[in-house]
C-alpha cells in the first residue's frame, strides 16, 4: 500500500464519513436552537438543556437506565468473559456446537424476537416484571457481544505464557488472574463499554420485558419522537451522544496506551536478552 | 488451559454461560412456539390455556392447535408482510454493500498511521443509539426538513420532497443504521490481502479495474458475506426503522409482531408471527455461525 491516499480512495471515504455524521451533527448543532422549530435556526441557546432538568419523568428514566446498564454490564462481562474461554480455550465438549450457536445467534437475532422469547419465559416463570427483568434480558445478549470482543483477544495472545505459568507450578484459577487477565483486560474493558452502550440504546426487548413503573429512556424518548421532533429529545440526544463518545475514545486511548506498554516490556525483555 | 484442567473443573467455566443461554435463549424460543398453539383470551397472562398440573398434560396438549398458522397464510396482510420485510431487507444490504465498499477499501488502502483513527470513526455511529440516529433522520427527510430545504435553496427542486414515511426513507434508515456492520468485516478482510498480489497482477499486464475484479474482490468475498448477513437478518425483523421513518404502506414482519403484540394484546399471533419469521431466518442464521466459526479457526 501506498503511504498516500488516491484521489478515489480519499472521496470515498470523505463521503462515507460525511453520510454517517451529518445527520448526527445536524442534530447536536440543533440542540442548541433557540427556537422550538428544529429544523429553522433562530440563534444559540441552552434553554432546552435547562428545561431537562425541569423534566422529573425524564430523569427518573435516566435513573433507571442507567442503573440497569451498569449491572447489566458488569454480569453480561463477567459471563461473556468466561464464554470467551470456553470458545477459545476449551476444546472441545459435548454441546459446543449448541453453544457457539448461542453465542453468535443473539448478535443477529432481530429484537422484536428476543424481546417476546424473554417476555414469555419470564410469564411462564412468574417472575413480576419490571428492573430485574430488563437487567436479566439485557444481560443474556451483551454477554454474546463481550464474548465475541474478548474471544478475539484471548485469540492473539500467545498460549505458551499460560502454559509456562502453569509449568511453573500455578493453578488455573491463579494463571487466569495473574497472567491471562492482565493481557486481556483492555478487551475485558471494550466488552464492558460496549455492554454498557447497548443497554443504554435498547428499546425493542426492554419495552417487552418491563412492567409498571419501569421505563427507560430510550422507552421514554420513543413515545415522545412519535408525537414529532422537538428540541429536548435533541439536547437529551447529545447528552447521550457525548456519554458514549467520552467513552468510547477514552477505552481507544486505555487500549492504546496498554499496547504501547505490552510492546516497550517486549522490547525492553528481548533487549536485555540479546 | 484445556490439556491440564480436570473435566470437571472445566465446567465452572463453561457452565455459567451455557446453562444462562440455554434458560434464557434456548427454552424460550420452545415457549414462544408452545403459545404460538395457544388462542388469546382476556386474562392475565392473556391466552388460554395455561398449564396446570391438576388438569393433566392430555388435556393441556388437546387444547393447542395451528390455528393461528392458518390464520397467518389466509391473511394476505401477513403474506405480504413477510415478503415485502425480505424484499426491503434484501434491496438495503445490497445498497449498503455498494456504500460500504469503496469507503472499506479506501480505508484498507489508506496509510497504516491513519487506519485506526478511520476504524475509530466508523466505530463511533455504531455505538450511539440506534433511536437517535434513526431520530435525526426525521428531521432531514420530513417535507420542511433540512433534504428539502437544502435542494430548494439550491434551486434543484421547486417542491418540498415527500420521503418520510415512505418505503423510500426506510431504505435510507437501514442503510445508515447498518453501514458500519458492513464496513467493518469488508475492512478486515481487505485488509489482509497482500498488495503484492494486485502488484503481481499490474506486473503481468493486467489493467487496474480487472485486477480489482480478479485479485481483490474474490479475496474479500468472507468479509462480503459476513457484512450481508450481518445487514440482511437484523434488517428483516427491524421495527423502529420501519416504525419512525416508515409511511403505514410499507409492511415490515417485525412492525406486524409489535402491533400484534402492544396494540392486538394477540399474545398467541405475535408467537406465531415470531416462528415464521425465525424459520425463515434459521438458515442465514447457521450460516451466520459457520462463517464466525471459520474466522475463530482461521485465527488461530
Amino acid at each position: 500500500m501506498k503511504g498516500r491516499f488516491s484521489w478515489f480512495n480519499a472521496m470515498s471515504i470523505l463521503l462515507g464519513f460525511a453520510f454517517l455524521y451529518i445527520p448526527i451533527l445536524l442534530l447536536v448543532i440543533f440542540s442548541f436552537n433557540e427556537s422550538k422549530l428544529v429544523t429553522v435556526w433562530a440563534g444559540w441557546s441552552t434553554k432546552w438543556y435547562g428545561s431537562l432538568l425541569q423534566n422529573q419523568a425524564l430523569k427518573d428514566a435516566a435513573w433507571v437506565t442507567l442503573r440497569v446498564a451498569v449491572v447489566s454490564a458488569s454480569a453480561a462481562t463477567v459471563l461473556g468473559t468466561l464464554a470467551a474461554i470456553t470458545l477459545v480455550r476449551m476444546g472441545r465438549f459435548p454441546g459446543r456446537t449448541l453453544f457457539s450457536g448461542m453465542i453468535f445467534a443473539p448478535l443477529v437475532m432481530p429484537d422484536v424476537i428476543t424481546g417476546l422469547s424473554l417476555l414469555l419465559i419470564f410469564v411462564a416463570l412468574g417472575i413480576d416484571r419490571g428492573f430485574w427483568t430488563i437487567i436479566l434480558a439485557h444481560i443474556t445478549f451483551s454477554m454474546c457481544y463481550a464474548a465475541v470482543v474478548v474471544q478475539a483477544r484471548l485469540q492473539d495472545f500467545d498460549k505458551s505464557v499460560e502454559e509456562a505459568a502453569m509449568d511453573l507450578g500455578a493453578t488455573p484459577v491463579g494463571t487466569f488472574f495473574q497472567v491471562t487477565l492482565p493481557i486481556i483486560a483492555p478487551s475485558v474493558v471494550s466488552a464492558w463499554l460496549l455492554a454498557f452502550t447497548l443497554s443504554l440504546d435498547d428499546l425493542v426487548i426492554a419495552s417487552f420485558t418491563t412492567g409498571p413503573g419501569a421505563t427507560t429512556l430510550p422507552m421514554k424518548i420513543y413515545s415522545q419522537v412519535r408525537l414529532g421532533v422537538t428540541p429536548e429529545i435533541n439536547a437529551i440526544s447529545t447528552i447521550l451522544i457525548g456519554i458514549v463518545t467520552t467513552g468510547v475514545l477514552a477505552a481507544a486511548y486505555f487500549t492504546k496506551r496498554q499496547t504501547e506498554k505490552a510492546e516497550r516490556e517486549r522490547r525492553a525483555a528481548f533487549g536485555a536478552a540479546g | 488451559m484445556s490439556t491440564r484442567t480436570s473435566d470437571l473443573r472445566r465446567w465452572y467455566v463453561i457452565g455459567p454461560p451455557y446453562l444462562w443461554l440455554l434458560f434464557f435463549f434456548l427454552i424460550p424460543f420452545f415457549i414462544v412456539f408452545k403459545l404460538s398453539l395457544s388462542d388469546v383470551a382476556t386474562a392475565i397472562p392473556p391466552y388460554t390455556p395455561t398449564f396446570s398440573w391438576s388438569q393433566g398434560i392430555g388435556k393441556f396438549l388437546s387444547q393447542l392447535d395451528f390455528e393461528n398458522y392458518t390464520f397467518l397464510f389466509g391473511d394476505p396482510l401477513y403474506v405480504n408482510s413477510y415478503l415485502s420485510s425480505l424484499k426491503i431487507a434484501f434491496f438495503s444490504t445490497i445498497l449498503t454493500l455498494v456504500v460500504a465498499y469503496p469507503m472499506a477499501y479506501g480505508m484498507a488502502r489508506a496509510p497504516k498511521s491513519w487506519q485506526p483513527t478511520l476504524m475509530m470513526l466508523v466505530i463511533l455511529p455504531f455505538w450511539t443509539s440506534f433511536l437517535i440516529r434513526i431520530y435525526a433522520w426525521i428531521a432531514i427527510l420530513k417535507p420542511e426538513g433540512f433534504l428539502s430545504l437544502f435542494l430548494m435553496k439550491l434551486g434543484i427542486i421547486s417542491e418540498p420532497l415527500q420521503i418520510m414515511n415512505t418505503t423510500t426513507a426506510v431504505y435510507i434508515g437501514i442503510v445508515y443504521s447498518y453501514l458500519p456492520f458492513m464496513i467493518l468485516p469488508l475492512y478486515a478482510s481487505l485488509e489482509k490481502i497482500n498488495p503484492s498480489l494486485l502488484e503481481a497482477a499490474q506486473d503481468l499486464g493486467s489493467q487496474p479495474w480487472r485486477a480489482f475484479w480478479q485479485v481483490t474482490f474474490p479475496l474479500s468475498l468472507p468479509g462480503v458475506f459476513a457484512g450481508c448477513l450481518l445487514v440482511f437478518i437484523p434488517a428483516v425483523g427491524e421495527f423502529v426503522i420501519p416504525d419512525l421513518l416508515g409511511g403505514s404502506d410499507t409492511l415490515m414482519i417485525g412492525k406486524t409482531l409489535w402491533t400484534e403484540f402492544f396494540n392486538n394484546r394477540d399474545w398467541p399471533l405475535a408467537s406465531a408471527v415470531a416462528v415464521l419469521l425465525l424459520l425463515v431466518l434459521i438458515i442465514p442464521i447457521v450460516l451466520f455461525q459457520r462463517q464466525q466459526e471459520m474466522v475463530r479457526e482461521a485465527g488461530r
